[in-house]
C-alpha cells in the first residue's frame, strides 16, 4: 500500500484546500496519472499518482483543508 | 537560460489557452524550460477552482446580450472578467529549474508588475494574503495560476484602459468587493500596448533571472 501525502509547497505553506479529485475510491489509478489538486493562495496545483494501482481511500474531501505532510489517500498496489 | 516569447495580440480566451497547454506539455518535458505569453482577450468572464456562481452577478441574458461568455478553468482564485483592455502574460516555467515554492513564484509575478508601474512613477503595493497588486486599496492586476507537475500555466492580467473596468460590474472579482483601477485612471494618459509589453518582458526577465 503507498500513502499519497501532501509534499513541501514552499517557505510558509503549511496547508492548502483539496479542490478536485480526478479519481474515486475504487478507480484503477496509473502512475503520474493527475490524482488530486488542491488550492493555495491563487495557485492550483496536482499530485501525480505515485503508483499504478487501485485508489483504496481517501482522507479528505473537496473543500477540506489539509497540512503538509498529512496522507491525502492510499493505493493498492498493483 | 533563454525565455521563449509568444505575442498572440488579440485572442479569445480558449485559444490561448490551447497555446499555454501546449508550452506547458513541452516545458514538463523539459524541452522549453520557459516561454512567456502576452495577450489580450475579447471580453469574458472566468471562474477559477474555488469559484463561486453567486460572484456572477449578471444574468444570463445580460451576458448573452454582450456575448460574454463564461468559462470553468483549473486555475486558482474566484471569478474574474478580461477584455482587451488588459495586457495579460501568461508565464509557462518549469518551477524544477526555478524553485519549488508556490509564493516565491506569485511574489515574482507581484514584482514583475510593481517594477513595470514604477516605470510611470506609480507606487504598486502588495496586501498580505491577498495576491495581486493594488494602488492605494484599489486593484489594479490580479493573478491566477495554475501549477501542474511543479510547471506553471494561467498568470497575470494587468488593467490598462479604464473603458474596460466598467465591465468588472458584472461580477464580484475574486469574490470580494473591490475597487479596480488601470494605468489609465492612474495616469491620466493612455500607454500604448507595445510599450507595456516590452516593460514587462524586461521586468519578467529582471524577476526570473533570465
Amino acid at each position: 500500500m503507498v500513502k499519497v501525502v501532501l509534499p513541501e509547497l514552499g517557505e510558509g505553506i503549511e496547508k492548502a484546500t483539496l479542490s478536485y479529485w480526478f479519481f474515486k475510491v475504487g478507480d484503477k489509478v496509473s502512475a503520474k496519472d493527475d490524482l488530486v489538486e488542491l488550492t493555495t493562495d491563487k495557485a492550483t496545483f496536482n499530485l501525480p499518482s505515485p503508483c499504478s494501482g487501485i485508489l483504496s481511500e481517501i482522507f479528505f474531501h473537496e473543500g477540506d483543508s489539509v497540512n503538509i505532510a498529512e496522507t491525502l489517500a492510499t493505493i493498492e498496489e498493483e | 537560460m533563454q525565455l521563449n516569447l509568444l505575442n498572440l495580440g488579440l485572442i479569445p480566451f480558449e485559444e490561448a489557452l490551447g497555446f499555454q497547454k501546449e508550452l506547458h506539455l513541452r516545458a514538463r518535458e523539459g524541452n522549453i524550460s520557459q516561454s512567456l505569453i502576452l495577450c489580450r482577450h475579447m471580453p469574458v468572464i472566468t471562474l477559477g477552482r474555488s469559484a463561486d456562481k453567486k460572484n456572477i452577478l449578471a444574468s444570463e441574458e445580460e451576458l448573452n446580450k454582450m456575448m460574454i461568455k463564461v468559462i470553468r478553468t483549473e486555475r486558482g482564485g474566484d471569478a474574474t472578467y478580461h477584455g482587451p483592455g488588459q495586457e495579460i502574460i501568461y508565464p509557462i516555467l518549469n518551477l524544477n529549474n526555478f524553485k519549488k515554492d508556490i509564493r516565491w513564484f506569485l511574489r515574482g509575478l507581484e514584482e514583475v508588475i510593481i517594477r513595470s508601474l514604477s516605470v510611470y512613477g506609480l507606487q504598486g503595493k502588495r496586501f498580505s494574503g491577498f495576491t495581486g497588486v493594488w494602488i492605494n486599496q484599489r486593484k489594479i492586476a490580479s493573478i491566477g495560476i495554475a501549477i501542474k507537475n511543479w510547471t506553471t500555466f494561467h498568470g497575470v492580467s494587468l488593467n490598462l484602459l479604464s473603458s474596460d473596468l466598467t465591465n468588472y460590474k458584472l461580477i464580484r472579482p475574486c469574490g470580494m468587493d473591490i475597487s479596480m483601477t488601470s494605468l489609465e485612471d492612474e495616469l491620466g494618459r493612455i500607454i500604448d500596448f507595445k510599450e507595456i509589453e516590452e516593460n514587462l518582458v524586461n521586468k519578467f526577465s529582471g524577476v526570473f533571472n533570465n
